[in-house]
């Protein structure tokens, strides 16, 4: 498989460890790719806020890019996806305002067909690698260790821009990796809840709660780790764990917040650092120590 | 076709407090609603069963409640939609609102938000003669909040009122947006204002899009308060941080065709703001040490120049 690659600006910049284990899992399951490096960022749905349609020219000027190059675009981020495949929808349904994007990007000599399709990286294991050939690149069974899912609101609404009645699969894709590489799921209500990360800066007093809420009671039912395919997610759950624990519940940071590649390469036994585990905030070492004392796959 | 329906019971007079759930397996028609199955329950296995409903058309917004999680109106949802194989229903009354009895909620909480927007027209002047004339264009516009039935879905699984009861709501913010966009109200701006300043206003809403899922009528809540934060800034609203954050954003992609996250964070809390800029610095300091602080120097894409040109081209537009 070969595809354009889009690992947006969060994963380049606020969470490298979300880059460099992409790359490193990439490259063990021979997924190919081209780094839109051209492209720009997809306004994660702020600079919608401003004005939505220099959003979606953004965007499909990205598609354009990618359908240049006759690959479909993947995406690390679960923002990146949900804001994608919502311009995308709203231009694939609308030729009248296609044409009319498509006015502001022939200055640039491109033009969007309608063809380009985007997948995250999670459901691109699932749905055009497969899990059987997946589970031929682990080493390990990660048995024991207790992942609760979050997934990020882009990449679970609105359903009909992300194609879920066509693809019913992307409802569970985190549970299904997480069974994949041996792990348990711990489910919980809040898995398919806000973050609170668009609000950090606007109401940081609701973003401690969503942070403290989400990882204590995945933590209280037992997991050992969270896992996400939003690195802004990650950044929130994760580095703001420790001042949110401590304000809303009074205890202590103690779920790590991983990344969907960072799951695979454990389970494909690559080492601590070539994952970036020791650049979370919250320590890894506990989830580092279970899949080392894992049982080899058979 | 048999089904399986678990229901969240609560009996003020004699529970104490408590909810217990309540196991029901019964034989329905093949084209039955979740709707017509309680009713079922209701009429012919347990009497003691509250619930409310009335049209069975989702048109009056009555019976809203809870299957898996998820808020519905149940009247419009059907058995082989929701369990096609039979699969075990949860049902639950709605969320973010105080339960009478059963799946019963209190409307309280719902109205006292409704009424915080002054959910009434504000005419700029009523015609001596005749009717005031509206184009149809200005009113096929509100369509999508016109279409609320004040069923209380977005309320139930709103994710900032779960952690805050002082959130407007979807529900009274597209309300809101109704009359700022309708022509023949005169008090736009200053309605935009007030939802602009206010605690629990526009900007509380994290964007997490439930309220656009669950809307049984298409209504979008949270597209309606995008255009609302969209009109308060073209209104020359620019005290937030809401404000800050989407500006910095918008001209940080601008200006190098990415996100620079270290001044999105700097711009949010705002250059002059002490406290906020003290409060950054720890969660910095920690990431730095780990070696995942975004760089100081902003990433920018290749060619990024053709993003700026790309942003002239629209902003001359209007």
């Amino acid at each position: 498989m070969k595809y354009a690659f889009y690992p947006g600006c969060v994963a380049r910049g606020g969470a490298p460890e979300l880059y460099d284990s992409a790359l490193a899992v990439m490259e063990r399951l021979g997924i190919e790719h081209v780094e839109l490096t051209k492209a720009a960022c997809t306004g994660a749905g702020v600079l919608q806020e401003k004005n939505l349609k220099m959003g979606d020219i953004l965007n499909v000027r990205t598609f354009a890019l990618a359908e240049q190059m006759g690959l479909p675009i993947m995406v690390l981020c679960s923002t990146c996806q949900g804001v994608m495949s919502q311009a995308n929808h709203r231009v694939k349904r609308d030729p009248e305002y296609l044409a009319e994007v498509n006015k502001h990007l022939a200055a640039e000599g491109l033009e969007y067909k309608g063809t380009t399709s985007i997948k995250h990286l999670l459901w691109a294991l699932i749905e055009d690698i497969g899990l059987d050939k997946l589970k031929e690149t682990f080493t390990r069974e990660l048995t024991g260790m207790n992942m609760a899912p979050f997934y990020g609101c882009y990449m679970v609404r609105p359903s009909e821009a992300l194609e879920f009645k066509a693809n019913p699969e992307r409802e569970t894709s985190l549970e299904q990796l997480i069974e994949s590489v041996g792990g348990t799921v711990t489910d919980f209500a809040g898995k398919t809840a806000c973050c609170g990360f668009p609000i950090l800066f606007i109401n940081q007093a609701n973003s401690m709660k969503m942070v403290a809420n989400h990882t204590g009671t995945a933590k209280d039912l037992g997991a050992h780790a969270m896992v996400t395919p939003c690195p802004l997610c990650h950044l929130n759950l994760d580095g703001y764990q420790p001042k949110a624990r401590k304000q809303v519940r009074g205890d202590k940071a103690d779920l790590p917040v991983i990344h969907v590649p960072q799951l695979i390469g454990l389970a494909m036994g690559m080492s601590e650092k070539t994952l970036g585990l020791q650049k979370h905030i919250v320590s890894t070492k506990e989830i580092v120590r279970m899949a080392e004392a894992a049982p080899a796959k058979v | 076709m048999l089904v399986k329906l678990k229901i969240k019971r609560f009996d003020p007079a004699d529970s104490g407090g408590k909810t217990w759930w309540q196991e029901y397996d019964i034989d329905v028609h093949p084209d039955s609603t979740v709707l017509d199955s309680l009713i079922q329950i209701r009429e012919q296995e347990d009497g003691t069963l509250a619930m409310r409903c009335a049209c069975r058309a989702s048109i009056c917004g009555s019976c809203g409640m809870r299957v898996n999680g998820s808020a519905k109106l149940v009247c419009k949802t059907r058995m082989v939609d929701v369990a096609p194989n039979g699969e075990q229903l949860t049902i639950e009354p709605m969320g973010n609102q105080h339960v009478i009895r059963d799946l019963v909620v209190s409307l309280d909480t719902f109205f006292s938000q409704i009424k915080r927007v002054e959910p009434f027209l504000k005419p700029s002047f009523v015609p001596e003669q005749g009717e005031y004339i509206a184009s149809n264009k200005s009113m096929e516009n509100l369509l999508t909040s016109m279409n609320c039935i004040m069923c209380g879905c977005c309320v139930s699984d709103c994710t900032v009122l779960e952690v805050d009861a002082n959130f407007i709501g979807p529900a009274a913010l597209a309300k809101a947006w109704r009359f700022t966009e309708d022509p023949r109200d005169s008090e736009r701006d200053e309605r935009l204002k007030a939802l602009n300043d206010e605690d629990g206003g526009m900007w509380d809403c994290t964007r997490c899009m439930k309220c656009v899922e669950v809307c049984p009528k298409g209504v979008a809540p949270m597209d309606r308060i995008m255009e609302l934060r969209e009109a308060a800034i073209a209104a020359g609203n620019t005290n937030t941080s809401g404000y800050r954050h989407t500006e910095s954003f918008y001209n940080s992609v601008k200006k190098n065709g990415r996100l620079d996250e270290t001044r999105l964070a700097l711009d949010s809390a705002g250059w002059t703001n002490i406290p906020r800029l003290l409060d950054l610095a720890p969660i910095g300091i920690a990431a730095m040490r780990k070696g995942k602080l975004p760089p100081l120097m902003p990433h920018k894409s290749d060619e990024h120049k053709n993003v700026k040109y790309l942003y002239e081209s629209v902003e001359g537009e209007s």
